[in-house]
């Protein structure tokens, strides 16, 4: 559940003649395979940045299943990512496809009780 | 408080009138990781308390805020931890 194996080449070998960006398909592509996606930096159980780490450990606490993609691999991913989002900042989680926020906002929504909840409505995770 | 967090709050002030704005400087509690800088002005912390917020998503107000410092998110800031607030809601 912690490893990400394909994510770190995936977006290099994104079919180019798709018409699209590949980057673009391929966080698509990962998020509709994907209903708890964390782009990070680092792996999930070695993260390399510590808000990064934050949404690694509350997600681990809840004991939610989630791919973390390392945008560390691939520059084209780390910008990708920010624009596809329109949101600069990594990490990023999404559930079942919507940007649920940033570190600050899974913290926020952790310590108000409100993120387990969600995640249960969401059905990835039993009450 | 340095350049960048002179910047940073004349441009919050200028977007989002807000009743309560903290800019913080973090780059200290960072030194030497990714990103940090020489001199600091990398991490911040940002609490802001404006009427702009209410009835808006976390996620827009993010935005919003992002959307104003996007010039000092391309640039100098590394992090910028964020508290966006409705009045009345701290």
């Amino acid at each position: 559940m912690t490893d990400a194996p394909e994510t770190q080449t995936a977006a290099a070998d994104a079919s180019p003649d798709s018409g699209q960006d590949p980057v673009a398909g391929f966080i698509r592509k990962t998020l509709a395979d994907n209903p708890v996606v964390v782009f990070m930096k680092g792996e999930p159980d070695q993260p390399r940045c510590g808000f990064s780490a934050v949404v690694v450990q509350i997600l681990d606490h809840l004991g939610v299943e989630f791919v973390g993609v390392d945008v560390l691999q691939d520059e084209r991913l780390r910008q990708g990512i920010k624009a596809f989002s329109d949101w600069p900042t990594i990490p990023q989680l999404y559930v079942k496809g919507e940007l649920v926020g940033g570190s600050d906002i899974v913290r926020e929504m952790f310590q108000s009780g409100e993120l387990k909840p969600l995640l249960v409505e969401q059905g990835v995770l039993t009450a | 408080m340095g350049v960048v967090a002179d910047g940073i709050k004349a441009k919050l002030d200028d977007a989002f009138a807000p009743e309560r704005l903290e800019v913080e400087d973090d780059s200290a509690r960072h030194a030497g990781h990714s990103g940090s800088r020489e001199g600091g002005e990398s991490h911040f912390n940002v609490t802001i308390v404006s009427s702009a917020f209410a009835g808006v998503t976390r996620v827009q107000r993010q935005r919003k805020v992002y959307s104003a410092l996007a010039v000092e998110l391309a640039g100098p800031v590394h992090a910028l931890s964020l508290k966006a607030l409705a009045p009345g809601e701290e």
